[in-house]
C-alpha cells in the first residue's frame, strides 16, 4: 500500500500546483475568455483537493455553485460586453502600490491566524468523517437560525434582481 | 420474494455474473503483482469498463434513433451496411475519422480544439455512480446524486469554448441559448430530486436503489403521487437539459444553423455528438435509478432492468423528437422558471404530507393539491394575446 500512497500525495500536489499555476493565469493572461476559463481549472482543482482530503459534500458543492452557476454568469457577462471582438485587455491598472499594502497586510493577518491556530492533529480528529446527514442535522438543529437568516437574504437578493431587472418598464 | 432456492441461486449468479468476473481477474492478479497493482488494477478494469460502454452505447443510440425516427416518418432509417443497418454506426465512424478537420481562420485555435475533448470528460464521469446493476456501481459514493448533479453542470463550460473559440455568429448565438436553458432547466431538476432524498434518506445513488426495493421489488418512487409528478418534471428537465428536442434550442438547424457546433467537423463534431447522447443515456439511467427503482424488478437479473428502464426512456425522448416542434425561447424560460419551478416546490410539501398520512388519504389530499396548483399555475402563465385588431378599409 505504500506505492499507493506515494501516487495519491503525488497526485495531491500536482493538483495544488495545477491550482497555483492556472490561478496566475488568471491575473496574467490578457484574454478575458482564457482567463474566465482559467479560474474555472482553479475552481475545479481546489474541488479535487477538497475531494482528496475526503470533505466529498464541500467538493460537490464547490463544483455545482461555482464550477456549474457561478462562472457560467462570469461567461455570460464575458460575452454580453463590448470587450469580447479585442482579443487582449491591460490586466494592470494604476493602484499598484495600494494593492501591494493591501496584499501586504491580507497576508500577514493570513499567517498570523495560520500559525495561532493550534491544529490538533489527533488520531480521532483524523478518523473523523463528517457525512451528509449529519451536516444536514446540524443545518436544522443548532445552526437553523443563521441557516434561514441566509435563506431570507437570499430571497431578498432574488426579489431584489426582478425589481432592478423591471425598473425600465 | 418467494422463488425455489435453484432458480434464485441462478438468478443471483446471472446478477453478479459481471462482479464476479472482476473478482476472478483480481483474484488471479493478487498471486502475481503486489497490492498496490491490483488496487490498480480495479481501478482500470472498472474505468475501461466505462469508458468503453460510452462510446459504444453511444453509436448504437445514434442507429436506434435514426431507426426510429424513420419509422415515425413513415421510412426505414439505415439498412444498408450490415443486417438490419447495425454496422452503420461503425461505417458513420471510419467516416468521421477520415473527414477533414477544419478549424476556421479567425478561430481561438487552442479553445476551438479544447472544447470537445473537454466535453466528453464530464459525460464520461457521470457514469461512475449510474448504478447499473446489483453492486454495479463503478465508485459508491455517498453523495452519488450531488456528485452526479454538480458534475453534469460543467458540461455548459465546454459548450461555452466551443462556441466562443469558433468565432461565428451562430455559434456565438447557440452558446448563449445554452447557458440561459441549461442553468434555468437545472434549478427545477435538482428541486425535483429533493423528495427522493427526503424519502431515502441518502445521496447515494446504491442506498436510493435499495430503498425502493419492497414486495415483488416493485416499491418504486414512481408509484407514490409526489414521485409521479417529480418523475416527469425530472424528465423533461433531463430532455432540456441534454438539448433535445423539443428544447433543443442552442442547435437548431433552421434558425442558428447548428449552434455551438456550426465550425466542427470530423472527429471533433463526433465528440459533441457522443457528449450529447452519453449525456442523455446517463441522465436516462438516474431518472430510473431515482424514479423507476433502478435495477429493482421481479424475476429478471438486475442490469437487464436498469437497461431495460433506461432505453424505455431513451425511446420516450425519440418519440418527443419525432413527435414535438421546437419551442419558443421565451415559452422555453417561462416553462421552466413560472411552471416547473414552482411545481416542484409544492411538490417536495406533498412528499412531506404522504409521509406523514396513509397511504389512500394521501393519494386523495395530494391529488386535490395537484390539481388545484396545476390549475392556477396554468391560469398565471396565460399568455397574454393581442386583441385581433381590425383595420376597415378606407373605402
Amino acid at each position: 500500500m505504500d506505492m499507493l500512497s506515494l501516487i495519491i500525495k503525488f497526485g495531491i500536489y500536482g493538483t495544488m500546483a495545477l491550482a497555483l499555476i492556472a490561478a496566475i493565469a488568471v491575473v496574467t493572461l490578457r484574454n478575458l475568455f482564457h482567463s474566465a476559463l482559467c479560474l474555472a481549472a482553479v475552481l475545479i482543482a481546489t474541488a479535487m483537493i477538497y475531494a482528496a482530503f475526503h470533505a466529498d459534500f464541500l467538493a460537490a458543492a464547490q463544483i455545482l455553485l461555482y464550477v456549474g452557476a457561478v462562472m457560467t454568469l462570469i461567461i455570460f457577462a464575458i460575452m454580453l460586453t463590448e470587450q469580447l471582438g479585442s482579443k487582449t485587455i491591460r490586466q494592470t491598472n494604476r493602484q499598484n502600490l495600494a494593492a501591494l499594502a493591501g496584499l501586504l497586510v491580507f497576508v500577514v493577518i493570513l499567517g498570523r491566524v495560520i500559525f495561532k491556530t493550534p491544529w490538533p492533529v489527533t488520531e480521532k480528529a483524523l478518523a473523523s468523517k463528517v457525512t451528509v446527514m449529519e451536516l444536514g442535522k446540524a443545518f436544522m438543529g443548532p445552526y437553523v437560525f443563521p441557516f434561514e437568516v441566509i435563506s431570507i437574504i437570499l430571497i431578498a437578493a432574488l426579489l431584489g434582481a426582478v425589481v432592478i431587472a423591471k425598473k425600465d418598464r | 420474494m418467494n422463488m425455489p432456492p435453484l432458480l434464485r441461486d441462478i438468478e443471483f449468479a446471472v446478477d453478479l455474473s459481471f462482479v464476479n468476473a472482476k473478482g476472478w481477474i483480481l483474484d488471479l492478479l493478487s498471486h502475481i503483482v503486489p497490492d498496490w497493482v491490483v488496487v490498480f488494477a480495479s481501478i482500470v478494469i472498472s474505468g475501461v469498463a466505462i469508458l468503453v460502454l460510452g462510446p459504444v452505447i453511444m453509436m448504437y443510440l445514434t442507429l436506434l434513433e435514426r431507426k426510429l425516427i424513420g419509422r415515425i416518418q413513415n421510412r426505414y432509417g439505415p439498412n444498408r451496411v450490415g443486417i438490419w443497418g447495425l454496422l452503420q454506426p461503425i461505417a458513420d465512424g471510419i467516416k468521421m475519422f477520415t473527414k477533414e478537420d477544419i478549424v476556421p481562420v479567425y478561430a481561438d485555435k487552442v479553445i476551438h480544439c479544447l472544447a470537445p475533448i473537454v466535453i466528453v470528460i464530464p459525460a464520461l464521469m457521470v457514469f461512475l455512480v449510474v448504478p447499473f446493476g446489483e453492486r454495479m456501481t463503478a465508485v459508491n459514493l455517498n453523495i452519488g446524486l450531488l456528485y452526479f448533479i454538480a458534475v453534469s453542470s460543467i458540461t455548459t463550460i465546454p459548450i461555452f469554448m466551443g462556441s466562443w473559440g469558433s468565432r461565428n455568429k451562430y455559434s456565438l448565438l447557440g452558446g448563449m441559448r445554452t447557458a440561459a436553458q441549461m442553468i434555468s432547466y437545472e434549478v427545477p431538476m435538482t428541486l425535483s430530486v429533493v423528495p427522493v432524498i427526503m424519502m431515502s434518506q441518502s445521496l447515494s445513488t446504491n442506498k436510493i436503489v435499495l430503498s425502493q426495493s419492497g414486495s415483488y421489488d416493485m416499491n418504486w418512487f414512481i408509484f407514490t403521487p409526489w414521485g409521479i409528478v417529480g418523475f416527469i418534471i425530472f424528465f423533461l428537465c433531463a430532455v432540456a437539459e441534454c438539448n433535445r428536442p423539443p428544447f433543443d434550442l442552442p442547435e437548431a438547424e433552421s434558425e442558428i444553423i447548428a449552434g455551438f457546433h456550426t465550425e466542427y467537423s470530423g472527429m471533433k463534431f463526433a465528440l459533441f455528438y457522443m457528449a450529447e447522447y452519453m449525456n442523455a443515456f446517463t441522465l436516462c439511467g438516474i431518472a430510473a435509478t431515482l424514479f423507476l427503482g433502478g435495477w429493482q424488478g421481479p424475476f429478471l437479473p438486475s442490469w437487464i432492468w436498469f437497461l431495460g428502464k433506461t432505453f424505455v426512456l431513451i425511446c420516450v425522448m425519440i418519440w418527443f423528437r419525432g413527435t414535438f416542434p421546437r419551442f419558443r425561447v421565451d415559452q422555453l424560460m417561462g416553462f421552466a422558471w413560472k411552471f416547473l419551478l414552482p411545481l416542484t416546490l409544492i411538490n417536495i410539501l406533498v412528499a412531506g404530507l404522504c409521509h406523514f398520512i396513509s397511504e389512500k388519504t394521501g393519494w386523495i389530499y395530494s391529488f386535490i393539491i395537484f390539481s388545484i396548483s396545476f390549475w392556477v399555475l396554468v391560469r398565471l402563465n396565460r399568455p397574454w394575446m393581442p386583441e385581433k385588431r381590425h383595420y376597415p378599409l378606407a373605402n
